[in-house]
């Protein structure tokens, strides 16, 4: 069963520091809820995690049985953009998706009717409402059976009802074995594990880095 | 002294720093021998008169132009494969300067062409292969300047470098061949291994000088750049304190 | 992957349109340029028409990526794990095909337009089909550089053209080799598929290192 471990992590932006050692470890089953100011990177924390960032030091560590395997093999992320093209219908939206992480989940249009789009999965996804749309964007983590999400902000533009849905997909994910690190600063609608507060890990500009070293 | 100390952006100021005078020294003492020997003691020649003089500042010109970007291009590696944050600064720094050289080398191409050939302009294969490589320069020079974030701009960069420094052969291969389909060649060439020692030696000190001028003034870029980029920081610093004073 | 980007690809279509678009309007304005001279045209028609493909490709070539940086596609496609040197392979084949295939396609017609001759018009089919992959492979790395920049699409066209040179020399080249008679028509081609395969491998790893910059 998975397990993804992460020592001394250390993030920089533009050659600047964001922020520094952090140590997670999150096993099968568990949820962690990252938490923290505007721009202590919550985002950048879970881009370091699935390979979008390089880190600025420190290790990311994944055991799934196999020593090859890498977080992005594993992993669903959620990140502020849809990933959805305007043009094409939401089922087909959908179903490409499948087919590039794996067709081992939900079909398409089972999975938009978990998350209640079944009327409108054959809309162009132009049509949708932002909610609709982030809706369609959590139906992709079903399309695909993968053990990790990384879900960056996922209730925003979800209405009070689709949060509740949010809560009940992850926790039948939780359920089933999967692990689930969400970035947010608001209150989830599903049981946390753990919390890591980004704040305390703030890497002042004092620290310097690249071309400032003083020494 | 290690070329790593000398790597470390803070050691790197205050070696140039002290380096600096005695390089200015250095290209205006050649600088001065080499005109002179230009104007004064190379012969005009028999077939050009004395408009072969241009020839002195054109061919050290053209020689830098490509020298400068090697220079980027190792620059580049040295982004891409030691992840050094001096590597940017120099290939960031060298950009300008290799176009303003290439700029040289075409403006003082085209004043000689003019009583040579009859006109300002010829399509000639090395002229055009020139251009060519301005153009890459100022390519460069706008990807540089469109990014707010150096650290990816010269990533970025690097690696356009790069793949820019393998085509120029190809290009250059590539307009010898256009060219000598276009206009069979009539130009005189000064190349070959008949020139005389009276305009080598005044043509190697030439090239020294311009050299030296290039060395100094691509230090004198970096640095500015380095102090550029602390001053950013600095901006930074100021900015992070009074937000923790707001909170 | 490759496959199912390749189609999506295909599906949203693109710049074909437009490339063609652009295309025709570039032929209509050269003979208001140069004059209706038609032995005049037929000499500079096949350097017309490949400058004309070469900018139509450039053209659209500003959306290849940035659409699906934009709207988060590049960053679901660079986390699952495929490596991205496919993406690029899947989205420059679709782009060859949406945008440059209609364009070889309306050469012949484009051809009796610039009073071009038959063995002219197969040529310039013949040079186009194997030089334009190339072209589009080059200019993927422009893409692949300006894709975060939201106007980079003039930068792109500064930053590769100079790229692009030697593929258009020995294309108009190979394709005035052709119908001249002293020049041979083998050289200059077989050169032009070395350029395009050194290009199409070039431009694939480049391109693929340049969005993994880009993304960070």
């Amino acid at each position: 069963m998975p397990t993804l471990t992460a020592s001394g992590l250390a993030c920089q932006r533009g050659g600047y520091p964001v922020f520094s050692g952090v140590d997670l470890e999150i096993a099968t089953g568990q949820t962690l809820q990252v938490t923290g100011r505007n721009g202590s990177g919550k985002s950048s924390l879970l881009r370091l995690l699935c390979g979008l960032l390089e880190p600025a030091g420190g290790t990311i560590r994944f055991d799934a049985g196999d020593p090859e395997a890498r977080v992005a093999d594993h992993c669903h992320y959620l990140g502020h953009e849809n990933g959805l093209k305007p043009q094409l219908t939401t089922v087909d939206n959908l179903d490409f998706w499948r087919k590039v992480y794996g067709p081992t989940g939900k079909a398409a249009r089972e999975a938009l009717s978990v998350v209640g789009l079944d009327r409108v999965a054959d809309l162009p996804t132009a049509y949708l409402s932002a909610g609709q749309k982030r809706r369609a964007a959590i139906a992709r983590l079903l399309v695909s059976n993968r053990s990790t999400w990384l879900l960056d902000e996922p209730t925003a533009a979800l209405d009070r009802p689709s949060e509740s849905l949010l809560g009940e997909i992850v926790d039948a994910h939780t359920r089933a074995g999967g692990l689930t690190i969400v970035a947010t600063h608001l209150t989830l609608p599903f049981a946390v594990t753990a919390t890591l507060d980004l704040t305390a890990h703030h890497a002042s500009a004092r620290v310097p880095a690249g071309l400032g070293a003083d020494q | 002294m290690q070329i790593i100390e000398l790597a470390n952006p803070t050691r790197f100021l205050s070696i140039s720093a002290r380096l600096m005078p005695v390089l200015v020294g250095a290209t205006a003492v050649c600088f001065v021998v080499g005109l002179y020997m230009a104007f004064f003691v190379a012969p005009p020649d028999y077939q050009q008169g004395e408009t072969v003089r241009i020839m002195f500042l054109h061919v050290p010109s053209a020689w830098l132009a490509m020298f400068c970007y090697t220079i980027m291009a190792l620059s580049a590696l040295g982004t891409l494969v030691w992840k050094h944050p001096l590597a940017d600064v120099s290939a960031k720094a060298a950009a300008p300067i290799g176009a303003v050289f290439t700029f040289l080398a075409l403006a003082t191409g085209s004043l000689w062409g003019k009583p040579m050939w009859g006109t300002w302009w010829v399509w000639d294969a090395r002229l055009t292969s020139v251009l060519v490589l301005f153009l890459m320069y100022l390519g460069l020079i706008a990807l540089w300047r469109s990014f707010d974030d150096q650290i990816a701009a010269g990533r970025l960069c690097a690696k356009l470098t790069l793949v820019g420094f393998i085509n120029i052969p190809i290009i250059k291969f590539s307009v010898d061949w256009w060219n000598t389909l276009h206009q069979p060649a009539s130009v005189v060439r000064l190349d070959g291994p008949t020139i005389h020692s009276s305009i080598l030696w005044p043509l190697l000190v030439m090239a020294l000088a311009f050299s030296l001028l290039f060395l100094v003034l691509h230090l004198a870029a970096m640095r500015t750049e380095i102090l550029r980029r602390r001053v950013d920081r600095l901006r930074r610093l100021a900015a992070d304190d009074r937000l923790q004073q707001g909170a | 992957m490759i496959g199912a980007v390749f189609l999506r690809d295909l599906r949203l279509g693109g710049a074909g349109f437009i490339g063609l678009t652009f295309f025709l309007a570039l032929v209509t304005i050269i003979p208001f340029g140069v004059g209706p001279d038609l032995n005049l045209l037929a000499r500079i028609g096949p350097a017309v028409l490949w400058i004309g493909a070469l900018l139509s490709i450039l053209l659209g070539l500003d959306r290849l990526f940035r659409a699906d940086y934009e709207d988060g596609s590049l960053d679901l496609l660079l986390a699952s794990g495929h490596a991205i040197e496919g993406v690029v392979l899947a989205k420059v084949a679709a782009y060859w095909v949406t945008t440059t295939l209609p364009l070889i396609a309306a050469v012949p017609f484009f051809g009796f337009f610039l009073n071009l001759e038959p063995v002219a018009i197969g040529a310039l089919v013949v040079t186009m089909a194997v030089g334009t992959p190339g072209l589009a492979f080059a200019g993927a790395i422009g893409a692949a550089v300006t894709v975060s920049l939201p106007r980079g699409g003039l930068l792109l066209a500064v930053i590769i053209l100079p790229i692009c040179i030697p593929i258009l020399i020995f294309g108009v080249t190979a394709t005035r080799a052709a119908f001249t008679d002293p020049d041979p028509f083998l050289p200059p081609f077989l050169i032009l598929i070395a350029l395009t395969l050194f290009g199409a491998v070039v431009g694939l790893f480049a391109s693929a290192a340049a969005l993994r910059t880009a993304t960070r």
